[in-house]
């Protein structure tokens, strides 16, 4: 039986202006959205009509232009919060400048607010840099004791320890997707025995918010943080989604404008949650093309994007191997439930730079490298690898003219 | 658009699958210094042979691309039982190779390296024997940091040498 795929490729991709370009005489084949995805022309028109019609600061005019910019950004804010089942989309929504600087507000407000010397933080064997380097640096000037679930053959979290790493946890920081395995991992399981060992749950969502269904209860999670620009938003924006009890209780992280109830020589008393996380003039534009890049994808339906990347990656993980056969390494797991688009690959013993540089002649754009997950790497037993991943507006023919390319490659290392 | 075999030359690939100089060397009495290629994770480490003024001998160890390790080894073999003075001049005439120029790119790419004079002096690759082989590299500037990785670590180790 052929499930039908319910999203109309043909149609998605006339939103998307980058898609008509040609690179080296050939149309783009653009496979690197875990990276950052494509904008549709509605989240670019929706900026330039923002800095045409209604651009001025916010939080600080009375001047109507002033007041309807606020209107926007905090519009957006709420925007965001719904669309991830936020219990209070105005207040436990923050904008940052992206997941790592969510993550790094967490590990350095909430963090040093409430951890200590010998506190146990678990993470996993699997995370960004973005979850893992806060944690280490705090760790640093702490001293934490740092633990790691680790992942089995099939790149997934092998979770027959996990009562024992979370006896005694204050966090557990997870990925919900992995940025190279696509491994989509039992968030609501960790999470639940998390809390059983009283832990604060922190999520890294910069892979799962724009290709999976949200729901911040669901997944159990405490803290939940993703990125405008890999869910065809812009760049320069990213959130921070905490529970409106935790957010309270948390010391600023940078100081300055906006963020603030009041100022003498003396000192200060910061603003309420989530303004008091947000110092400066904040991303308002960027907010606004959120906003609309939020609209564009639920006038999709997140549950057919899901439907749709997970037949296109089960299409490209047994086209690769029909394929190609032996010559080509999937790293992660076999298509299913817990299978993102995310996939690394390797070819032969070529090394991934010479491959996306042979992929780069067909067009096909790919991500060569570490992925910022050098520890996975080192437990993979590879110092690269070259990642194509998925998008809404991602077809079958994008994953031959991947193959295509990968075919040659054989050609030109012999 | 550049072609790959500009990029890809058969000593390239030579030198990529049969890589000379291959190894390491005790320490001491050699000297050993890393490079790093934060971006993609590449690595060379050299282990060097420095006496009375002469590089007597020099291996390489690590990991990473067709350019980056043939380059290594290109390098090894261009350098091994030269003076100091020759092996700095090979790697000023080497870096001057690598350096990009817009004008000489037929296109709109904008990744011009200049060195503070302005145009360096111009150099014969016919000179250079099989490490000309390397001069289509500058026709894709993503990989120029592959080729020099190894030459940068090269001069970071006679530095130390020279300061020790």
């Amino acid at each position: 039986m052929t499930i039908k795929d319910p999203i109309d490729v043909e149609v998605i991709r006339k939103d998307f202006p980058l898609l008509s370009r040609t690179v080296n005489e050939r149309p783009i084949v653009y496979l690197d959205s875990a990276s950052s995805s494509l904008q549709p022309r509605q989240v670019l028109s929706a900026m330039d009509h923002y800095y045409e019609t209604t651009h001025a600061n916010v939080h600080r005019g009375v001047y109507a232009t002033a007041e309807r910019a606020t209107e926007l950004y905090e519009g957006a804010r709420s925007k965001v919060g719904r669309f991830i089942g936020a219990p209070e989309p105005k207040r436990e929504i923050v904008f940052t400048k992206n997941a790592t600087e969510a993550l790094n507000l967490v590990a350095n407000s909430w963090g040093r607010a409430n951890l200590r010397r010998d506190d146990v933080v678990v993470l996993t064997e699997m995370e960004h840099h973005a979850n893992l380097v806060p944690w280490l640096m705090l760790a640093e000037s702490v001293g934490l004791e740092l633990r790691y679930l680790p992942i089995d053959g099939d790149g997934r979290l092998d979770l027959a320890d996990l009562d024992r790493l979370l006896d005694g946890a204050k966090v557990v920081a997870i990925t919900a997707m992995s940025n190279v395995l696509g491994t989509i991992n039992p968030v609501p399981t960790i999470a639940g025995a998390a809390h059983r060992a009283g832990a604060v749950v922190v999520v890294d969502g910069a892979q799962s918010v724009p290709h999976l269904v949200t729901d911040v209860t669901a997944l159990g999670a405490d803290f939940l943080a993703f990125s405008a620009h890999k869910m065809e938003g812009p760049t320069g924006i990213g959130v921070l989604w905490g529970r409106a009890k935790l957010l309270e209780g948390m010391p600023p992280f940078l100081g300055g404008g906006g963020m603030i109830l009041n100022v003498s020589l003396e000192g200060f008393r910061p603003a309420e949650p989530p303004w008091r996380f947000e110092a400066g003039t904040p991303p308002i534009a960027e907010a606004v093309g959120l906003a609309a890049a939020v609209d564009y994808l639920t006038g999709v339906g997140m549950e057919h994007i899901v439907a749709h990347e997970r037949l296109l990656t089960t299409y490209a993980i047994e086209a690769l191997h029909d394929r190609l056969g032996p010559d080509c390494t999937i790293f992660g797991p076999p298509p299913g439930g817990d299978r993102g688009g995310v996939l690394s690959l390797a070819y032969r013993d070529v090394h991934a730079h010479d491959l996306a540089q042979v992929l780069d002649q067909f067009g096909v754009c790919v991500r060569p490298g570490h992925h910022c997950a050098k520890p996975l790497m080192r437990r993979l037993g590879v110092t690269a690898t070259a990642r194509a991943s998925i998008g809404l507006y991602n077809d079958e023919h994008d994953i031959d003219t991947l193959i295509e390319g990968l075919n040659h490659v054989g050609t030109v290392f012999g | 658009m550049p072609d790959l075999e500009d990029l890809y030359r058969e000593i390239i690939l030579d030198h990529y699958r049969s890589p000379r100089n291959r190894g390491e060397l005790p320490v001491p009495p050699a000297h050993r210094v890393e490079g790093f290629n934060p971006l993609c994770g590449d690595e060379v480490v050299l282990s060097l042979d420095v006496t009375d003024g002469q590089l007597r001998d020099i291996k390489i160890a690590g990991s990473g691309c067709s350019i980056s390790q043939s380059s290594g080894s290109l390098m090894s073999a261009a350098v091994k039982g030269k003076s100091i003075e020759e092996v700095r001049e090979l790697v000023r005439v080497f870096k001057t190779m690598m350096t990009v120029h817009e004008a000489t790119l037929g296109d709109d790419r904008t990744t011009g390296v200049e060195d503070a004079s302005g145009d360096p002096e111009p150099i014969d690759v016919a000179q250079m024997g099989e490490l000309a082989a390397l001069q289509g590299v500058v026709k894709f500037p993503v990989r120029i940091k592959c080729a020099t990785l190894s030459w940068n670590a090269l001069v970071q180790g006679l530095d130390e040498l020279a300061s020790a």
